[in-house]
């Protein structure tokens, strides 16, 4: 295979005319010929800059190399000792930003494309049944994760790995947390990779409760002094979504992404005959500029409605996956940049007939040195659309804070941790989205890999 | 997989349900719900906790076939399985977290309508344990359709009401109470009043003219139940409430009622759709 070596590797992926029409992957990912073609174009670096930019530091080269060599399984134990969820970060980590933003061939051609063969080996190795391996000796020591989210399996996962008897308990349904009821099946299957890799830490020994609420059916006090748990992570998630408070929030029509998407993926509403409706839009405008506000958006696409993404600020200020922006276009999703949201019409029967904005412009930087939107006077306008939704960013869920004697949270209702985990109340450790607020999939599971190291110090003191 | 204990038809379309369910019933209160998922694919039903006993590890749900997930739900029968039952959700009753001597001192008046009796059941059950003997109206179409009479006649003051007068008093809820407070002598400073939403609108209005403080249980459209995807939000007061974790009780005169019963009907194409689905299978 030829390979420019100032270029990535193209990947397959399903025309966006016909994807716009259907919830199957997108993006096809790499063949071995093609992983292995890629990973030549490493320079192997001395001091690699892409493992400073991965916040689990995987030895990038290492994997590579062995990648390169055609060693696939070698591959995937240089990832393994790094990340519990290789075939999801390599789907849905915003690379740009991180281990291929460092990339030192990024700076005068194309970075690796170091997400794409970090899935193709994920995928390989799911595929030919290398699974990681159960411990040999027990502890006989338990502990209890809550939430089965990124961070909670990781942690879960880990502590199996060392010999705890661990068991997460989680509020839902299924488990996966944000990996089933958030990100779509089009960027990340659900049969095919999401519950392989449950299953995978399921059979390190890990016990997954489903349908138990932490805080209501049991508390953390209840777990530590009459269940027997000897520790607790935290790993409930920033689930509560946020509304603007607007005019017409609350018409029939106007949903918060978590809702919508909810509705789609964890109750399967996009599949014909599901008992769960969703609403069957015409037009959607989708307010916010993040990762959510693209499913939100590209759900309702499928669903076959006319999109317009509503963002206060610019395109090179939207906070989404620089590929999933590009997807989101191609598809033909409308992006209405610098315009804010004032109000939501309605109709006399309380459904949303429009919603109306108002041009914005960059002003002066603020706190966090990105230039702060500011109204046009007098620049307002409508768009006629039946639904719309909000994806303005989540906060942290209070119902364990708030059951939990001792345990301290900040203004943000964000558990305070520190930087192993550890929480203001003895063996309660936290991490994820529950202590940073909404971030990544790729933190979320780093915190819950430091915080499983740090367990199993203090229970083997 | 929670197991179905006892199933028992209560009327021509109300059932009830004891289920095996040890971490809902070592915790939950009266005032809260569960949320139930009878298979693999169904939607997630909010129901509301009928009664429970924490050294059986049992709760009681009573469910009205209205669409079409309680309709195939109603097919389960006793040793069958019900996928999913999680809770306890939402906040107790105020009557029960509040201080009992200061509970005591009040007296309390229950008004159900319809399918409302039962969750009233599970309140009035629990302060007669605790020594409190509480009125309650129960308000029904007609005879054929009052449920739970015998259980509620032992914890509490029993009045029936139908609106075609084939049972108890003639009338609506509201002409009971009002009856009961104006003809009648009864003083009552504090009301619970669970039912349709129409029926705890236009009850709320009359306790508000009669100065009795009354709560009500909002029963909005839900999904997951926990405070995560924001279907269940309700105006009080003007401020947005998820009624899933903030209620779902609330103070009456500060419910939008008119904005509930709308989103109410979010759904409505396609829920008509399913339920003729569901009946013409069986
Ligand atoms: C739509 C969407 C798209 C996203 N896209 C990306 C992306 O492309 N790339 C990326 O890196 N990140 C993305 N993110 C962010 C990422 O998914 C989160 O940062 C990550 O999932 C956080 O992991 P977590 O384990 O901390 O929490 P979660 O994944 O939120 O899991 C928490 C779990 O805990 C459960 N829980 C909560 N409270 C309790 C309780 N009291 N008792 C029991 N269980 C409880 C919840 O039900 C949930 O299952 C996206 C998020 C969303 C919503
Ligand atoms: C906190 C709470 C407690 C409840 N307690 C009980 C109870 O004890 N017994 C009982 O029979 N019913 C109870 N309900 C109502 C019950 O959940 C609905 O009747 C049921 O979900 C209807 O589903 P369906 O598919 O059979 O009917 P559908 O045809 O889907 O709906 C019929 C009507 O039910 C309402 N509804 C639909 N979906 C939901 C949903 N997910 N959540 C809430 N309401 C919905 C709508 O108003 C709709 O018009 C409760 C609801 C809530 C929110
Ligand atoms: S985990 Fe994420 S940041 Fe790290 S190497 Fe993989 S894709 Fe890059
Ligand atoms: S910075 Fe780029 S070229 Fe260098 S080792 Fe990392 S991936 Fe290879
Ligand atoms: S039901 Fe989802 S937030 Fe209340």
């Amino acid at each position: 295979m030829e390979v420019d070596m100032m270029k990535k590797v193209p990947v397959r992926e399903q025309a966006p005319e016909v994807r716009a029409k259907n919830f199957e992957e997108v993006c096809e990912g790499y063949n071995k010929e093609e992983a292995m073609a890629e990973a030549t174009r490493c320079l192997n670096c001395k001091n690699p800059q892409c493992v400073q930019g991965c916040p689990v530091s995987i030895d990038i080269p290492g994997f590579v190399q062995a990648l390169k060599e055609g060693n696939i399984e070698d591959a995937y134990q240089v990832i393994s000792l790094s990340s519990a969820l290789p075939a999801v970060c390599g789907r849905v980590c915003p690379q740009e930003k991180q281990c291929e933003g460092k990339c030192i061939r990024g700076i005068k051609g194309e970075s690796l494309s170091i997400g794409k063969m970090e899935r193709f080996v994920a995928d390989w190795a799911r595929e030919n049944n290398i699974k990681p391996k159960a411990a040999e000796t027990k502890k006989g020591k338990k502990v209890a994760v809550i939430g089965s989210g990124p961070s909670g399996l990781t942690c879960a996962g880990d502590l199996a790995k060392l010999g705890y008897d661990v068991t997460i308990y989680e509020a839902l349904h299924k488990a996966g947390g944000v990996l089933v009821y958030g990100i779509p099946e089009f960027r990340l299957p659900k049969e095919k990779v999401v519950e392989k890799e449950i299953e995978n830490i399921k059979g390190l020994g890990v016990d997954i409760e489903t349908d138990v609420i932490v805080g209501k059916s049991i508390t953390i006090d209840e777990l530590l002094n009459e269940q027997g748990f000897d520790a607790v992570y935290i790993g409930s998630g920033a689930g509560l979504p946020k509304f603007m408070g607007i005019p017409g929030e609350n018409l029939n029509g106007v949903f918060s992404a978590n809702e919508y998407l909810t509705r789609s993926n964890l109750m399967k509403a996009y599949q014909e005959g599901s008992k769960t409706p969703i609403m069957k839009s015409k037009k959607v405008a989708v307010v916010g500029g993040g990762n959510v506000a693209m499913d939100a958006a590209r759900t309702a696409l499928r669903l076959g409605a006319e999109v317009h993404v509503v963002y206060r600020r610019g395109e090179s200020e939207l906070p989404a996956r620089a590929e999933e922006v590009h997807h989101a276009k191609e598809e033909g999703i409308q992006f209405d940049l610098l315009r804010n949201p004032i109000e939501i019409l309605g109709d006399d029967k309380g459904w949303v007939n429009g919603i109306k904005c108002i041009k914005m412009e960059l002003g002066e930087p603020d706190a966090s040195g990105r230039r702060k939107p500011v109204e046009v006077p007098g620049s307002e306008f409508v768009i006629d659309v039946d639904t719309v939704i909000m994806a303005l960013g989540t906060s942290p869920n209070p119902l364990i804070s708030s059951t939990t004697k001792g345990l301290d949270v900040n203004p943000r209702k964000c558990i305070v941790a520190d930087e192993v985990g550890k929480t203001s109340r003895d063996a309660v450790y936290a991490g994820g989205d529950a202590v940073t607020g909404a971030a990544t999939v790729i933190l979320a599971m780093g915190a819950g890999k430091t915080a499983a190291k740090a367990i199993d110090e203090f229970l083997s003191k | 997989m929670f197991k179905i204990l006892e199933k028992e038809w209560l009327n021509v379309n109300t059932f009830k349900m004891v289920v095996d369910a040890p971490m809902v019933a070592r915790s939950c209160e009266p005032g809260q719900f569960v949320i139930v998922r009878d298979g693999e694919d169904g939607e997630r039903i909010p129901l509301t906790i009928c009664d429970y006993d924490r050294e059986k590890q049992t709760v009681t749900i009573v469910v009205q076939t209205i669409g079409g997930s309680t309709a195939e739900m109603s097919k389960k029968e006793a040793g069958e399985y019900l996928a999913d039952f999680v809770g306890p959700l939402g906040k107790p009753s105020d009557l029960v977290t509040d201080d009992i001597e200061e509970v005591k001192k009040k007296k309390i008046v229950f008004v159900a309508g319809g399918l409302g009796t039962a969750p009233v059941y599970c309140q009035v059950k629990w302060l007669h344990e605790h020594g409190i003997t509480a009125d309650v109206i129960v308000g029904a179409k007609t005879k054929d359709i009052v449920i739970l009479e015998d259980e509620m006649k032992a914890v509490g003051n029993l009045y029936i009401t139908t609106d075609d007068g084939s049972y108890g008093r003639t009338g609506m809820v509201t002409t009971c109470l009002e009856d009961l407070v104006k003809k009648e002598g009864k003083v009552y400073d504090h009301c619970v009043c669970i039912g349709p939403m129409i029926m705890m609108k236009f009850l709320s209005q009359l306790t508000a003219q009669l100065g009795i403080h009354t709560m009500v249980s909002m029963n909005p459209i839900m999904v997951d139940g926990t405070g995560m995807c924001g279907a269940c939000r309700v105006n009080i007061d003007g401020e947005t409430k998820f009624a899933c974790v903030d209620g779902p009780e609330f103070d009456a005169t500060k419910v939008d009622f008119n904005e509930a019963m709308r989103r109410l009907g979010l759904y409505k194409p396609e829920e008509m759709a399913a339920y003729e689905k569901v009946k013409a299978q069986s």
